[in-house]
């Protein structure tokens, strides 16, 4: 039965666990629970990831109705993989939580934590699985609303004014792909992607389509944080709770990434966005903006949770940019680093929130001397730094390596070196932390405070990040394969090779 | 005719958009927003979208002017002037409405029944909803059994907007026992009056609830409309008073039982041998399945909403309560 029902099990099981956490009562108990649940949806993305990569695609018509008339869950090895990075992240910030948000969240307010958090899984999971353009809606809204409900539960107040500001911009994101998705129905009467697809493959260049695609690519670019779209991004990320941040940073902005993806493949096709509409140009001035603006804005700024938020925008460049190559290697290139990001962020997010949980600050202040008082997080920060980087043997230099050498592979030579360049903007930002942190002493004040490593449920999951950027830096056969298969399943039918820039 | 109606109700509803930009006083504001729904709901009826006016004017002008309100009676009722220039905002606005007037230019004619809207999927539920799920109102079929799945998240988004509210406004115990007697709530009239109509308000949302498959109405709508009852109960008798009845900690459970109704309805469905929520396997015919699933998952949406409705306005009234008191 378990078999028959496995494409659903993402969604259904953090749904039901979801109120079922709001009244379990102990802090503890409600812990313990969200992680088992979202551990066993990191079981199903395991086997879903491996059935979709041995048989091809799923399909699960909810309610027994037939596709267009019902919805219908559509799980390929593109989503798969990505679902695969969300609930294995979201079970490594739940273990890591238990501890995290002791200091960061009032007591009376963690049963809304575990809740909205497992709210917030269930919206990325059915976002990311969902065959049907409004459901789809459905899921961005329960993800977004969970969100915001997680970047205001800080006790820090000035949370809030970031939550407003968050709120009021995913909101009019996500009304535009509403509006987006209203004018796909108006034109073909179907909310099907794969129903829509064909259906629009009829119209040779339609005002309303076109006006529709619009409109959906800015709001999943607002969702996203596209430059000069991200503005809401670091103020959200800098004042949530850690451990918000570590799971946002590595699932919910991936996912707006893997929609962006979806609508250009599968709705709208490839030939249509790239040749009639000549998307790819914005899509890579926007990219290469992002890389530097914000690895720019990130050198210069002194909260290091901040500095990591405006480096997530930049690293949505290069994904973004990846897209933007329409080839099966940059294609590639994006959805390897979707993956290779939500382990690198996690890990350094996570280790921030180590270094919150015993400062009480994260300011690069905070930072000086805790090479020698927190060695284990120093180092995982370390790892992981040199990862977003792109030091070999990392997971970061995997992405890069094959983004660069799709660039490469159509004479884009600006491009790559623009890539290699960024990665250097990289090295001072994550320097100056880590210069803090093995090079200075601590100021007077606080060296006569003891200052000990954080507990080990906070040590664990950040440890197994890092061992994944190494592991998954040595060992590519995984991602490669997923985001191979993945990409070439999406551009099937459509031939880049004739596509000039 | 029709089309008469249509363009005054739509010069009305941009007439009120406008004053709604300009006006500064946000007492008059929420009013006007409204009167902004319940022309909307018109508009939404002369186009025979009944159960859709229906939940706007519960919701939209129900309990969404309510809240309003009781936002500004927190907060403030004047506008403060913006300190940032306003000519970025009005340039991104208009590049949208732009957008939006151009993406009309290929739209499908008004109305037409050769629109691809009505080739496609619709004729199935128009034609085969009735021997396939038996009910006389498709809207309840579609909503409820075609497209059942996004009708469970529309009720996970309405519990999630409770969690929202919740994590910001903490709801004190202590709060509720003091009582100011104050304002509308020394009114005799207003009580001797609500005493009159709650219980018929109640009777309507019953109505409501499970005369939807046959008529106009449903889970959303009856649960605003319940929620209402208790909140003008609320508002003339205090919080207290209502706290007897329904206490906040018994209106969350409520609202989960609500959400575990509905996907309990999916998995019992999947427990016995069909997809999830798929109610035909839920009795021996798949009609009588397709009833049980549709009274079923209507009941947890009416039940949630209703709870999560009444549990936000709890936490709006007892921070006004508390700014009385103080």
């Amino acid at each position: 039965m378990i078999e028959q029902h496995l494409a659903a099990l993402p969604i259904i099981l953090p749904l039901i666990a979801a109120p079922i956490a709001l009244i379990l009562g102990r802090s503890m108990l409600t812990w313990a629970f969200a992680t088992l649940v979202s551990a066993l949806s990191c079981i199903a993305s395991w086997q879903l990831l491996m059935t979709t990569l041995s048989d091809g695609a799923l399909s699960y018509a909810l309610g027994g109705w037939p596709p267009p008339w019902g919805i219908e869950l559509n799980v390929d090895v593109t989503n798969a993989f990505v679902l695969l990075a969300v609930s294995a992240m979201s079970t490594l910030v739940l273990i890591y939580s238990k501890d995290s948000i002791e200091k960061e969240i009032n007591a009376s307010n963690h049963s809304l934590y575990y809740t909205a958090h497992l709210l917030c899984l269930t919206g990325l999971s059915g976002m990311l699985i969902t065959g049907d353009a409004f459901n789809l809606f459905v899921f961005l809204e329960i993800s977004s609303l969970a969100t915001y409900t997680l970047v205001s539960l800080a006790s820090d107040r000035r949370c809030l004014t970031a939550t407003f500001r968050y709120l009021v911009m995913g909101t009019i994101g996500a009304t535009f792909i509403l509006i987006g998705v209203g004018m796909l129905y108006m034109k073909t009467g179907t909310l099907n992607m794969a129903d829509l697809s064909t259906k629009m493959a009829a119209f040779e260049s339609n005002r309303t389509l076109n006006t529709g695609l619009a409109f959906i690519m800015v709001g999943v670019s607002l969702k996203l944080a596209l430059f000069p779209l991200h503005m809401w991004l670091p103020a959200a990320y800098t004042h949530a709770p850690s451990s918000v941040t570590a799971f946002l940073a590595s699932t919910a902005t991936k996912v707006a990434v893997y929609v962006m993806i979806r609508f250009i493949f599968s709705v709208f096709g490839a030939s249509h966005v790239f040749e009639t509409m000549s998307m790819e140009i914005i899509l890579m001035v926007l990219a290469i903006v992002a890389i530097f603006k914000c690895s720019y804005m990130a050198t210069v700024q002194s909260n290091v949770k901040t500095l990591l938020a405006y480096s997530s925008v930049a690293q949505i460049g290069y994904m973004v940019l990846g897209i933007s190559l329409v080839s099966v290697p940059g294609l590639m290139s994006g959805l390897i680093h979707i993956f290779n990001h939500a382990l690198m962020k996690g890990a350094l997010f996570m280790a921030v929130g180590a270094v919150f949980y015993r400062m009480g600050s994260v300011n690069i202040e905070a930072f000086k001397g805790l090479g020698k008082k927190m060695p284990l997080t120093m180092a995982a920060f370390t790892i992981a730094g040199l990862s977003i980087i792109g030091v070999p043997l990392t997971a970061g230099f995997v992405s890069k390596w094959y983004l660069v050498t799709a660039a490469l592979e159509q004479d884009l030579w600006i491009v790559a070196a623009l890539v290699l360049l960024g990665s250097l903007l990289a090295v001072v930002y994550i320097g100056r932390v880590l210069e803090a942190a093995y090079f200075q002493e601590p100021p007077e004040s606080q060296g006569a405070k003891n200052i000990k490593e954080v507990p080990w449920l906070m040590l664990m999951p950040m440890w197994i990040l890092v061992l994944a950027n190494i592991y998954f830096g040595i060992n590519t056969g995984l991602t490669v394969e997923a985001a191979t298969s993945a990409s070439q399943w999406l551009f099937q039918g459509y031939n880049p090779a004739g596509v000039a820039l | 005719m029709e089309l008469l109606i249509d363009l005054v109700l739509l010069a009305m509803l941009a007439l009120t958009a406008l004053r709604i930009i300009f006006l500064k006083d946000l007492f008059a504001v929420v009013m006007l927003f409204s009167i902004y729904s319940f022309l909307s709901a018109l508009i939404f009826i002369n186009l025979d979208a009944v159960d859709v006016a229906f939940t706007e004017a519960a919701v939209g002008a129900g309990i969404s002017t309510v809240l309003m309100l009781g936002t500004i009676a927190i907060t403030g009722r004047t506008e403060t002037p913006p300190t940032k220039s306003k000519l970025l905002p009005l340039l991104i606005v208009v590049v949208t409405g732009a957008a939006l007037i151009y993406g009309t230019l290929d739209m499908p004619p008004f109305g037409h029944a050769d629109n691809p809207v009505h080739e496609h999927v619709a004729p199935r539920y128009i034609e085969e909803s009735p021997k396939e799920i038996g009910l006389p109102n498709m809207v309840t079929s579609v909503l409820a059994s075609y497209r059942g799945f996004d009708t469970l998240g529309e009720t996970v988004v309405v519990f999630s907007a409770m969690i929202g509210v919740l994590s910001l406004l903490r709801l004190r115990k202590r709060d509720a026992d003091k009582n100011p007697e104050s304002g509308i709530k020394a009114h005799r009239v207003l009580q001797v009056i609500a005493k009159i109509v709650i219980p018929m308000i109640i009777l309507f949302a019953l109505y409501v609830q499970f005369h939807g498959d046959f008529g106009p109405g449903g889970g959303f709508q009856a649960g605003v409309i319940a929620a209402a009852a208790f909140i003008l109960y609320a508002l003339v008798f205090g919080l207290s008073n209502v706290f007897k009845v329904v206490g906040p900690k018994f209106l969350r459970i409520l609202a989960v039982f609500g959400v575990l109704l509905y996907a309990g309805v999916g998995v019992y469905s999947m427990a016995m041998g069909g997809n999830f929520l798929d109610y035909n396997y839920l009795a021996e015919n798949p009609l009588s399945g397709q009833h049980y699933g549709i009274i079923l998952i209507e009941l947890g949406v009416g039940i949630t909403v209703f709870a999560v409705m009444l549990s936000i306005f709890y936490a709006f009234d007892s921070q006004i309560e508390r700014a009385n008191i103080q």
